[in-house]
């Protein structure tokens, strides 16, 4: 039952989020963006990170397998033959979040790039790189197979 | 030293250096429920960053879509036989600690 008690509680508690979003400062590109990692939609979490959509390339390369028998532990790699790449990030479509990861690569450091993520169910997974001209990413499904026989 | 939840392995090959860092952690998402149905809460790495002679040469931000014992392998131009990397990890807790490893 909603009483008055419980939707004051609520309004309060969302009042009380929302102005923790207002006063938490815009973060630079370099640290862990809140907006980005909390985002529920794969748009928002690219419109917190990124001024603009990112555009495909063949020179960006994922690797992930084609199933995955085990959402909880996938392996993704993402590379570029791209210059200047300054950061890194994954996405996972169908998560909660999806954000899974974002590295930031200073000068000196190859754009390659491995760990392994989760995911709740079949996804499109998205790798998008960061360089001085702009956003490219890289996209591949991956299917989960949890509890299947592996086909 | 603390025991510390990081296993790197750091290696020279020519001029760059290849490192593999694994972090013993559960990542908790604050999506799963304990047998009585209430929220575990949200308990992941957020930032682990690698320095090599004082030098940035990693910084990863992770969610909790970052699976259970965290992988990361990167490589970066530089490093020698024998020199240290400090990896800094930080928790969404706020707790956080640095750990170091060699190159090989």
């Amino acid at each position: 039952m909603m009483n008055r008690r419980s939707i004051l509680k609520a309004v309060f508690t969302g009042g009380l989020v929302a102005g923790m979003g207002v006063l938490m400062p815009r973060v630079a590109l370099a640290a862990w963006s809140k907006a980005a990692f909390e985002a529920a939609s794969q748009e928002a979490a690219m419109g917190a990170l990124y001024s603009a959509d990112p555009s495909a390339s063949a020179q960006v390369t994922m690797k992930a397998p084609d199933i995955a028998e085990n959402g909880a532990v996938v392996p993704v790699s993402v590379k570029s033959s791209l210059a200047g790449v300054t950061s890194i990030a994954i996405f996972v479509a169908n998560n909660p979040q999806p954000l899974a990861a974002q590295f930031n690569i200073p000068e000196g450091t190859m754009a390659d790039v491995s760990c392994r993520i989760r995911m709740g169910k079949t996804s499109q997974v998205t790798a998008v790189v960061t360089t001085a001209s702009g956003e490219f990413s890289a996209s591949k499904e991956v299917k989960v197979t949890i509890g299947g026989c592996g086909g | 030293m603390a025991k510390g939840i990081l296993r790197a392995k750091a290696k020279a090959k020519g001029d760059n250096t290849v490192v593999k860092i694994m972090a013993k952690h559960a990542m908790e998402t604050g999506n799963r429920k304990d047998k009585s149905g209430n929220k575990i809460p949200a308990q992941f790495i957020q930032t682990l960053s690698v320095a090599h002679n004082g030098k940035t040469v990693m910084e990863a931000n992770m969610g909790a879509a970052v699976s259970k014992n965290p992988y990361l392998a990167f490589t970066f131009v530089g490093g020698a036989k024998g020199d240290e990397l400090q990896m800094t990890w930080t928790e969404n807790t706020g707790a956080s600690a640095t750990e170091t490893a060699k190159i090989k």
